[in-house]
């Protein structure tokens, strides 16, 4: 990747110039130590069923100018019995500077947005690091210069995305695949550019009263692959260059928060909209215990077929979050996504506490139920419920 | 006949000291306000430690900016420091006068600033002592007030909160009148009306000839015998920071 080159470059020469008084660094490690199993036999030959791994996480930022100019980074390494999920990425290497009412940044960068919790729908900037999370929040750096407005209408955000990043799949020993192993080598592009096809984004954003809203509209190649199975039963895949409009919503009234996220994606190929909406609602310091109980409603609707590797089409998601607020930051997160139409359901549990002052023990399961044999993709993953111990120590 | 003009004129006289006393209380948490006026913005280091009732102890370390408002409440920017598995997590606080205060939490490790309900004012903060309504700005409209006593240069005053998902029936607050009407001392009494805790400040510093801040809160728990202290440092009343430093962008920046 020789535009990796070119940033630290770039971004060393900048802080070499800037000799000013007072510097700032900071220097971070996080290590982490997993174990997966996956206790029900697999589905397709080769794969595992027990997936001990390490990732490091090392950040060191450096600031000056009173913290309004700084070099953030934060590269990620992963080690696995899934060749495929060794990976390694640049998730963040950015200069920013702050003038007033507006920041600039140049490098690899993340960006959220969106408000629901079950989905992500209009969050597009970064690709996802798919071998990483099954729910999507784990992202890859991307290469962008932002520049961002802040006014008093709202906050207008400008991306220039010059380089595409394909998405990673699980290899031959990894699960959540299907029965023919995809290679992002093999998923090609729609536009005759490449990874290089420049995109663009705009968003507009502002917080007013009870209300927080997102306006954004991306154009460029598609984080999302488009499939179509082959008669031979193999996958033919590209990304296709695509419109998309996102709008996101929330209504914060009292201990309710009423969220909405819709997309509408445009390509040569596929026109279709997608929609997460619902409540969340907490009860806080019940009997004075200092717990707060979340409960969370969100309705999914997508209107893709068979194109798509989206999982969720006319689904009700229902959760809860328990904060204890205890010395340890104890928290539970706990939901079930299931299917309208059929039987299909996705349970899912996150719980997490706090050992010391620096280490963390994170306890994850997924368990698929049910699943409808016409589901096209969660049909292949139906034997892949697992459950995961993740053990971070801080630097 | 006569005993009812005495109860009349008794009941008038309870209830015109009772005006009396609210607005005397009014007046010292309104001179209390006064006295720290023109502040501007600050920035500070916190450290919190945390007692258990067995006597174990953790730490956190933070540090808030503060932006001094006069039309609304102030606006205020909170950073973790430490634990590690949380640092870089923050807050933005809006406060309002009336009505609740605008709330975002800034998520690091995913990058999201989530706006969170305000509702949640007598859960712990970050499982200490402190309750959110102890933190937020005091602002005046945010209780009923009534004078109790005069001490030497103490004022005792009865702070009763407006707002009912308040954790506390009433707080008793005593001011010291000979330096700027700080605060030395605030008893907060639980729903059911019992001693719940105990806040006191020392360690008092005049910052720029006219602010005082205390460099120590100790907030003790009589109920749960925990114990919470905040430990102050670096006040930085020159930072000049202005309304670019509370937004949603800053939120993410720190």
């Amino acid at each position: 990747m020789k535009i990796n080159y070119l940033f630290i470059f770039t971004l060393f020469a900048h802080a070499v110039s800037a000799q000013n008084a007072s510097v700032n660094h900071d220097f971070e490690l996080d290590l982490e130590a997993e174990y997966r199993s996956f206790y029900n036999s697999p589905s397709f030959d080769g794969q595992k069923s027990n997936f001990p791994s390490m990732a490091f996480r090392p950040k060191y930022t450096l600031d000056w100018n009173k913290g309004y100019e700084s070099i953030n980074t934060e590269t990620f390494f992963r080690l696995d019995i899934d060749n495929e999920r060794t990976h390694w990425d640049i998730r963040e290497l950015y200069y920013q500077t702050v003038k007033n009412n507006w920041e600039l940044s140049v490098g690899f960068k993340k960006i959220f947005w969106g408000v629901t919790e079950s989905n992500h729908l209009v969050d597009i900037i970064n690709q996802t690091d798919v071998v990483e999370s099954f729910d999507g929040e784990q992202k890859l750096g991307q290469p962008m210069v932002q520049y961002s407005l802040n006014t008093s209408f709202g906050t207008l955000d400008f991306f220039y995305l010059p380089f595409h990043r394909k998405r990673n799949y699980p290899g031959e020993k990894g699960r959540f695949r299907f029965s023919t192993v995809i290679h992002s080598d093999d998923i090609k592009y729609e536009s005759s550019s490449k990874e290089w096809h420049q995109d663009f984004a705009i968003r507009y954003a502002h917080s007013f009263s009870i209300i927080d809203i997102g306006l954004s509209h991306f154009y460029g190649t598609g984080r999302e692959p488009l499939f179509q199975f082959t008669n031979q039963g193999g996958i033919d895949a590209f990304y296709p260059v695509i419109n998309q409009t996102g709008l996101d919503l929330q209504l914060t009234h009292n201990a309710f928060l009423w969220k909405m996220e819709s997309i509408y994606r445009q390509s040569d190929f596929q026109d279709f909209f997608a929609l997460t909406a619902g409540v969340e609602y907490t009860i806080s310091n019940i009997k004075n215990s200092g717990m707060d109980v979340g409960l969370i409603g969100e309705y999914l609707y997508d209107e893709r077929d068979d194109l798509a590797l989206s999982a969720m089409q006319n689904d009700i998601f229902i959760g809860t979050r328990i904060a204890f607020n205890d010395i340890q930051d104890t928290s539970i997160l706990a939901g079930m996504i299931s299917d309208i139409e059929n039987s299909s359901k996705i349970l899912s549990i996150e719980a997490s506490r706090r050992f010391g002052s620096s280490y963390k023990l994170e306890i994850v399961g997924r368990f698929f139920q049910n699943i409808d044999s016409q589901e096209l993709i969660l049909s292949n993953f139906k034997n892949d419920s697992f459950l995961k111990i993740n053990f971070i120590k801080y630097f | 006949m006569k005993n009812l003009i005495i109860t009349m004129v008794t009941s008038i006289a309870i209830t015109a000291m009772g005006i009396a006393q609210e607005n005397k209380g009014l007046e010292i948490a309104k001179a209390a306000v006064q006295a720290d006026l023109g502040f501007n913005s600050s920035m500070v280091n916190l450290k919190m430690l945390l007692t258990n009732s067995n006597g174990q102890i953790s730490e956190r370390a933070l540090t808030i900016k503060t932006l001094e408002l006069h039309e609304d409440g102030d606006k205020s920017l909170i950073v973790f420091e430490s634990p590690r598995d949380v640092k870089g997590t923050s807050t933005l606080t809006y406060t309002h006068k009336i009505g609740s205060d605008d709330q975002w939490l800034y998520l690091p490790s995913i990058k999201r600033v989530k706006r969170i309900s305000s509702n949640n004012k007598s859960g712990p903060f970050v499982g200490s002592e402190f309750a959110y309504e102890d933190l937020s700005s005091q602002e005046i409209e945010k209780y009923n007030y009534k004078f109790l006593e005069e001490k030497e240069n103490l004022l005792i005053v009865e702070q009763d909160p407006v707002d009912p998902k308040s954790g506390y029936t009433r707080r008793i607050v005593t001011y010291n009148k000979d330096k700027g009407y700080r605060i030395e001392k605030i008893e907060f009494f639980d729903r059911k009306n019992m001693l719940l805790k105990t806040l006191n400040y020392t360690f008092y510093k005049l910052y720029k000839d006219k602010f005082w801040r205390a460099n120590t809160l100790k907030m003790v728990n009589h109920q749960s015998k925990k114990e919470t202290l905040l430990d102050f440092f670096d006040y930085n009343f020159d930072a000049n920071l202005n309304e670019e430093d509370f937004t949603q962008n800053a939120l993410k920046r720190n």
